[in-house]
């Protein structure tokens, strides 16, 4: 059913679900949400998959036109959400009407934000994914950020995974301790990149002392980082091999880039390290002009914030009430 | 064969290098290997990709654990041989050289001394290999240009170089699989799309295959454009 009308598109408005997966080798790259934790901690505030294809908003929300009755959760940064210009309340399921206009305001924190609906956002599938890869114009809308007038259809309760989130009327809410917290993330957590022999130890080191400041040049491809240049002391030509989400790059002016969802598949810059999956969503919530350090951690480690995140996500998804979770 | 060490790539990819050289032996390793983990199809592996001389593999730590992958990987390992024998394809890629599409050949047959007609001649007879597919969607990565076409690359690149142009840069030639930014030397263009996001084979090209460029008249360009929108034309594969 058609859920929004494009009123005014904001700043870089695209429809999101966790990426393409299984075409790196035929060089095209997952994309998906930036936030993946938000992303599908609004989804199981609405009984949806946690896959479900919902908005990513850029620092400047879209205004949109409802085009029918539905709930939907906003997630992520907070950029002062508003239904009929009065402030709602984020991380909450929210019904809306046909004929509301959902708007944004001033960014108080963080970056990006996301629009879930019931049901998921429905686009056509490519290559079994609904995320938008705007550089090869694939996925989501047209392979493309929204624009005016625009018309956006949902699965309406289609994609539900239970009926009992559906038939009960209480208003499920997550409590403020589980909800990320977009302002104290400057330390981000990295496994050593396959590359980091190239570097000095005391290279190597003051990559691990430093702050590095984010530069403006930072979009959905990759984040570009300003501060002790790290220089390689041997100048041997690396061979390009596969780069992930979160490889840290250096290139030779020793300026790090950290690759977020939109990489390439491929790079031929040495990874010194690589930013592990649980901490990916804060760095892609960090504004340019905030800074970010870098904590060396083992795979092991990783993996066990991984299957810690994987239980709260699922704990959510049988539909424990949310205030049960503490942080994590 | 010559090493196999095994890394991480941050806590959802492992990668295995197999010989820190560009050469096709060492590539031949890479697809061999990538084949025998697809055949194996190890429960929580999510995707195979091939470089250079590196293989790496995607896998989701909640099904397996690294040191599990490792160890069936390096088992794998141990099953690869030099003289392991599969089949490639051989593609055929027709291209109109020059003109407009390739506004570079002029500058190339300058700089190196040629007539117009040697730099088709060398670019278009050998059998390039596609080493890896990288960069963008269905780009092929190729081995084999002739040193003598060896070019750099322009000092002011191109903000936009459209799909199918055929380029150098420096001892590589490749071709632009979509419309994007380059620096590349471009000296032709091929009708026939590298990228269909819509196909079950969303690229023409896999790592592996071989290519030959052909050089095609402007109306065989003009055809095979029409084939290729009509969803008729029937790329040349020889096995």
């Amino acid at each position: 059913m058609k859920i929004f009308e494009v009123i005014d598109p904001g700043l870089h408005t695209t429809v999101q679900d966790l990426g393409r997966i299984g075409y790196q080798k035929y060089g095209i790259v997952p994309a998906g949400a930036m936030d993946d934790y938000s992303f599908q901690l609004g989804n199981l505030l609405l009984g949806n998959e946690r896959h479900a294809a919902g908005l990513e908003i850029t620092m400047l929300g879209p205004t949109l036109r409802i085009l029918n009755d539905t709930e939907i959760v906003i997630a992520g940064a907070n950029l002062s959400p508003t239904l009929n210009k009065q402030p709602i309340p984020m991380w909450t399921s929210i019904h809306v009407s046909k004929g509301d206009e959902l708007g944004f305001g001033k960014p108080q924190s963080g970056t990006r934000a996301y629009i879930l609906v019931e049901g998921g956002i429905d686009v056509p599938d490519v290559m079994g994914s609904k995320a938008t890869y705007v550089k090869a114009q694939i996925g989501g809308y047209e392979g493309r950020a929204l624009q005016v007038k625009d018309v956006i259809q949902c699965h309406g309760s289609v994609a539900r995974i239970t009926e009992n989130s559906m038939t009960s009327n209480r208003r499920k809410t997550i409590s403020f301790s589980a909800t990320p917290n977009l302002e104290m993330n400057s330390v981000i957590r990295v496994i050593p990149g396959p590359q980091e022999s190239m570097f000095s130890e005391e290279t190597i080191e003051k990559f691990y002392n430093s702050t590095y400041k984010i530069s403006t040049q930072s979009d959905r491809m990759g984040y570009r980082l300003e501060g002790e240049p790290l220089i390689r002391h041997n100048s041997n030509e690396m061979i390009t091999d596969a780069v992930t989400e979160g490889s840290i790059q250096v290139p030779s002016d020793g300026q790090p880039i950290v690759l977020m969802a939109d990489r390439q598949t491929s790079g031929g810059y040495p990874k010194i390290a690589n930013v592990i999956s649980v901490d990916l969503w804060k760095v892609a919530q960090r504004l340019p002009g905030q800074s970010l350090s870098f904590k060396k951690v083992s795979v092991t480690k990783a993996h066990d914030e991984l299957r810690k995140r994987e239980q709260l996500f699922s704990q959510l998804h049988v539909g424990v009430t949310a205030h049960t979770f503490s942080k994590i | 064969m010559s090493s196999f060490t095994v890394m991480p790539l941050g806590d959802k990819g492992i990668r295995i290098d197999l010989g820190n050289v560009i050469s096709p032996a060492i590539n031949s390793y890479v697809h061999q290997l990538g084949e025998l983990v697809e055949k194996r199809s190890i429960a929580g592996i999510e995707e195979v990709v091939p470089a250079y001389s590196t293989l790496t593999i995607y896998y989701n730590p909640i099904i397996i654990s690294y040191e599990s992958l490792k160890l069936q990987l390096t088992e794998l390992g141990s099953k690869l041989s030099p003289s392991a024998k599969w089949k490639r394809r051989k593609i055929i890629l027709p291209v109109f050289y020059g003109g407009i599409l390739g506004p570079d050949l002029e500058y190339i047959a300058r700089y190196h001394s040629l007539s117009i007609d040697d730099v088709i001649q060398i670019h278009a007879k050998p059998v390039y290999l596609t080493y890896m597919i990288g960069f963008s969607p269905g780009f092929p990565y190729l081995g084999g240009l002739d040193k003598r076409l060896a070019t750099p690359r322009r000092s002011n690149p191109r903000k936009k170089v459209l799909a199918g142009s055929v380029g150098i840069a420096g001892s590589q030639t490749g071709v632009y699989s979509i419309d994007s930014p380059g620096g590349w030397q471009i000296i032709g263009r091929t009708p026939v799309p590298l990228f269909r996001p819509n196909d079950k084979e969303p690229t023409l090209f896999q790592a592996g295959d071989y290519l030959q460029f052909q050089s095609i008249t402007k109306e065989e360009y003009e055809s095979i454009a029409d084939e290729c929108l009509r969803g008729v034309y029937k790329t040349v594969i020889q096995l």
